[in-house]
């Protein structure tokens, strides 16, 4: 009996980590460690391992996107705590899921690659011009504007950075060796 | 004898390391050893604590010159370094359709419905019932209406828009009274301030900050001792006419005299 309760609070905890994944809750999506931990209790790591069990069939997975950018080589609780929690999907199986023309995509493709192969960060002069190669003016504007709004790029006064939809969402690795495999 | 040194020298270190932490340039074009030095020769000849201040500065932004460098080694010998100049060739050879093909096959994008629930609804219609039509809600917001005319300064007195006492005459008294505290020398703020009741210590410090703007009175705060002096001085120094200009946030709690 006390283990079929334990099960029953185990799958209810799972449904509610799924909810609070899938569902946006905030100004931005995902939700913090701390956040988790409240909602789920201590062992809210163990939860998030049975959800992406449930997840991968469907072809997505919990990502976690750490503070401090990169992954710690062993995240501590504080680590986890401050880190957001995404569901992603692992690979897209449709193609118009973002609702960005394939023009736009290029650029946000060619701005990202650009920022990634400087530490993240360049000046959007740099940026703007690298794209005017192949946009007009105009539309190269309202294109960083919109990737900045969107959270794909960051800007500080004169410099773009690389944005918090980006570490979400994009594998820079893979970005870079794709784009200079093309042939 | 030794040669005068210009806090310019300091100045330009600070904006060459500010230059490079902001634009993401090399930072190794920073000569670290070479400004370093220069900092140790130059440290025994300041003598104003502004001059102090500029070489904190300057050591603190060498200091973040020296993490960024050793976060580009970082970087560099990582597996994600590759030629920005490579990367940057490439991207001006791709045709548009081929760099959308490579951020697809990178891109794993986040999931983030959103969905109105049963209760979420039941509490709009709830905040929409209670809520007053606007046509009421301007009304209750709007002024009083009445018949315009003509306020005396009696009328503004009274509604204590203006004082029956002048201003400039509440600051000479302010002034007097710390000239005769001071003797000559200076008075803690705290002591000169705090009055019998909170309102009477907020207007003492609100006519003192007047006189320090002015430059009837100098501040002179004492950071690692926390305290804060005020010294009248003879006669006023005109804006123009002083060195530096900073403003300083002083709190008041609600405590007697």
């Amino acid at each position: 009996m006390e283990e079929a309760e334990r099960e029953a609070e185990a799958r209810r905890k799972v449904r509610r980590a799924a909810q609070m994944l899938l569902y946006q809750r905030h100004r931005l999506p995902g939700v913090r460690g701390w956040e988790l931990r409240k909602a789920l209790g201590k062992k809210y790591m163990e939860i998030i391992e049975i959800l992406n069990r449930e997840l991968d069939p469907l072809g997505m997975e919990v990502k976690v996107v750490y503070e401090q950018g990169q992954q710690p080589k062993e995240p501590k609780e504080e680590d986890l705590a401050s880190a957001r929690f995404f569901a992603v999907l692992r690979t897209p199986e449709v193609e118009a899921i973002s609702g960005l023309r394939v023009d736009d995509v290029a650029a946000l493709a060619a701005a990202l690659a650009y920022l990634v192969s400087r530490q993240g960060k360049a000046p959007r002069r740099e940026v703007e011009e690298l794209l005017r190669a192949k946009f007009p003016k105009w539309k190269v504007e309202l294109n960083i504007e919109r990737f900045v709004k969107r959270g794909y790029l960051a800007q500080d006064e004169e410099m773009l950075y690389v944005g918090w939809r980006t570490r979400a969402e994009v594998d820079p690795k893979a970005l870079l060796n794709l784009l200079l495999g093309e042939p | 004898m030794k040669a005068k040194v210009d806090p310019e020298e300091l100045l330009r270190i600070i904006e060459l390391c500010r230059a490079v932490e902001r634009r993401g340039v090399d930072p190794f074009q920073v000569d670290v050893g070479r400004s370093i030095e220069k900092l140790r020769r130059y440290l025994p000849r300041w003598r104003l604590p502004e001059e102090l201040l500029l070489d904190a500065e300057a050591l603190n932004r060498i200091a973040a010159i020296v993490r960024l460098q050793g976060d580009w080694l970082k970087h560099r010998a990582s597996s994600l370094y590759i030629d920005p100049i490579l990367v940057e060739l490439k991207i001006r050879m791709l045709e548009p359709e081929r760099l959308a093909s490579v951020f697809f096959r990178s891109w794993h994008p986040v999931v983030a419905l959103e969905q109105l629930s049963e209760k979420r609804l039941e509490e709009g219609l709830d905040y929409w019932n209670s809520l007053l039509p606007l046509t009421e809600r301007l009304r209750e917001e709007a002024p009083s209406g009445g018949e315009l005319g003509l306020l005396t300064r009696e009328d503004l007195v009274n509604l204590r828009t203006f004082s029956e006492v002048e201003f400039k005459d509440l600051l000479k008294k302010v002034l007097g009274e710390l000239r005769a505290m001071a003797k000559g020398g200076k008075v803690s703020y705290k002591e000169f301030i705090y009055r019998g009741t909170f309102a009477e210590t907020v207007e003492r410090a609100y006519l003192t900050s007047f006189l320090v703007t002015d430059g009837y009175v100098e501040l002179d705060v004492k950071p690692l001792e926390e305290e804060i002096f005020l010294r009248p001085l003879e006669r006023p120094i005109p804006m123009a006419e002083r060195t530096k200009v900073y403003s300083v946030a002083l709190a008041l709690d609600n405590r007697g005299g």
